[in-house]
């Protein structure tokens, strides 16, 4: 694994405002990586400015070992690039743009027609671009990041808008751009995106990162605490839970218990306790953290704040 | 650097014959304006006044080119501030598309449609004009497409500036049509009051007036040199200065 991006102490300023300081990662060949953080926070310059498509203030950038500023048209032959809200012209036909955007690069472009039917658009080759839906246009949007081949796809914001389900298949589509061998930076405000698609993840806020890893070790270092939720009637069950090893609290309310402990086998421990002292459970569930819980760990607020 | 080039024009082209009164507005309207003011002037007047055969034989002709030119140059401001707001420019100028390529596009499309509507209205005309009449058309569309470049540049300038795809229709209507009125085309510039005459002096439409008519009547080019030296000036300007000042976003 060699790093097909790096980024290190970049800074980009708008007019007085600091959009970005200090940011510095690297991203790997082959991975799907993900900036992560809420709206304003400075995802999509950092992205941008990789991309070639703003100029840093400070701080150096390389993508494919090259200079995005620089080495702009070198570099965008190798890369594909999907812009937050971007359009198209309302009356271009979908097989047009496919054909436009094949016939910009240098290097034998993929068949756009295969591409198309890959993505699900076939039936909307000839549909004006104004014609489709939400989740038609990403789907466009993504051919044509893909349409010159490249080694690293860049994706803005790419599900924002979409209803769940058009999300999904976009998920889907994302990892498939993964198994081809090409490197997926997306940057994203969902956590449960980032947390289903990402091989790792940098958690951006206020311009500058706050950590980088898996999603699971951001999970287990941040928010080790695991939490099981059940339902009983037996009076005494409190007392079973509270000599579980390493339970931090038992709370009661009603036939409900609410058990939060640090250890990883909390939740086997709870199944043990419940079968040893044959108590009756009438409902039973675990409760996991996920990045929602680290970001308001590490930020002190919800991303959706 | 061309890469591109053709297809993108093309396809925008396409685009804009499927905008609803696109073609019709644009190539339909300056026709018709011009066959039904031919109709009018050409009634009242016996064929045989100098007055009507000067303005259908020379006034007539340029007062629709120019107005084709601004009409040209008032839908590409448009276009490009929609084409701005709407993140299309920046879309394309994420590609190896060179930003030159996708301005010029938008260029040849224009003089295209410009050059277009002429074709159909000297068709159209025809049967108005007595058949013995001279008129040197390559030399009049020469002169038509170098007018057309240079007042394109300051609609590329006003594109660079303005704020917001709502405003880039009256703005530019506001700074391209009273230029009309100067330039000579409604009143000699000479009979105009000073300020406006000094006014007229600066105003690129002024130069396009003088040498389409000029041409029209079959001046030869050396008399025009001023006008075209002129209109190179403004356009070497403007674009240079659109060059700095241009927004993709």
């Amino acid at each position: 694994m060699h790093p097909v991006i790096q980024v290190s102490a970049l800074r980009k300023t708008y007019a007085s405002a600091v959009a970005v300081d200090e940011v510095s990662f690297e991203v790997n060949d082959g991975e799907i990586f993900g900036l992560i953080g809420p709206n304003g926070a400075g995802k999509t310059t950092t992205l941008e400015c990789i991309e070639g498509l703003r100029r840093p203030d400070r701080g150096k950038i390389t993508v494919l070992g090259l200079d995005p500023f620089n080495d702009l048209y070198k570099l965008q032959e190798r890369i594909g690039v999907q812009l937050q809200q971007a359009q198209l012209q309302k009356r271009i036909k979908v097989w047009e743009a496919v054909d436009l955007w094949a016939s910009l690069y240098k290097k034998n472009a993929m068949d756009g027609e295969r591409l198309l039917e890959q993505l699900g658009l076939i039936d909307k080759r000839n549909a004006w671009f104004m014609t489709l839906s939400g989740g038609q246009k990403q789907r466009l949007f993504i051919a044509l990041a893909l349409i010159n081949n490249p080694e690293v796809v860049f994706l803005d914001e790419l599900t924002t808008g979409l209803d769940p389900q058009a999300r999904r298949a976009i998920w889907d589509l994302v990892r498939g751009i993964r198994e081809r061998g090409k490197t997926v930076f997306l940057t994203t405000h969902l956590m449960e995106e980032a947390e289903r698609l990402c091989d790792r993840v940098a958690i951006i806020e206020h311009g500058r990162i706050i950590d980088i890893d898996t999603p699971e070790n951001l999970v287990s270092r941040h928010c080790p605490q695991r939490t099981v939720v059940l339902a009983t009637d037996d009076r005494t069950a409190g007392e079973h839970f509270r000599t579980i090893p390493r339970v931090e609290s038992v709370i009661c309310s009603d036939s409900q218990f609410t058990i939060r402990g640090r250890s990883d086998d909390l939740v086997t421990e709870v199944i043990h306790c419940l079968s040893e002292n044959r108590i009756r459970v009438t409902d039973f569930r675990t409760i996991l953290p996920n990045l929602e819980d680290v970001f308001l760990k590490l930020t002190g607020h919800s991303i959706r704040d | 650097m061309l890469r591109g080039l053709w297809k993108l024009t093309w396809i925008e082209i396409k685009i804009f014959l499927r905008e609803p009164l696109g073609a019709f507005g644009t190539i339909g309207i300056p026709v018709l304006v011009f066959l039904v003011a031919s109709r009018v002037v050409g009634r009242r007047l016996p064929p045989a006044t100098l007055a009507a055969s000067s303005f259908i034989g020379v006034g007539l002709p340029v007062l629709a080119s120019v107005l084709i030119a601004v009409s040209a140059v008032v839908s590409l401001v448009t276009i490009i501030s929609i084409y701005r707001e709407g993140g299309i420019l920046k879309r394309l100028r994420a590609t190896p598309l060179r930003p030159q390529t996708i301005l010029t596009a938008h260029v040849v499309v224009k003089l295209l449609l410009t050059a277009a509507t002429l074709a159909l209205m000297v068709l159209a005309g025809k049967r108005y004009y007595p058949v013995g009449i001279h008129v040197p058309l390559v030399g009049f569309t020469i002169a038509l497409v170098i007018s057309t470049c240079s007042i394109l540049s300051v609609g590329f300038l006003i594109a660079s500036i303005v704020p917001t795809a709502r405003f880039a229709q009256p703005i530019s209507v506001v700074i391209m049509y009273p230029m009309i009125a100067v330039s000579g085309l409604v009143v000699p510039v000479d009979s105009l009051p000073p300020v406006l005459q000094a006014v007229a002096k600066v105003v690129p439409l002024t130069y396009t007036v003088s040498l389409l008519e000029g041409i029209w009547k079959g001046d030869p080019w050396r008399a025009h040199a001023g006008d075209i030296a002129a209109l190179a000036a403004v356009f070497i300007v403007c674009t240079a200065l659109s060059a700095r000042v241009f927004r993709w976003e």
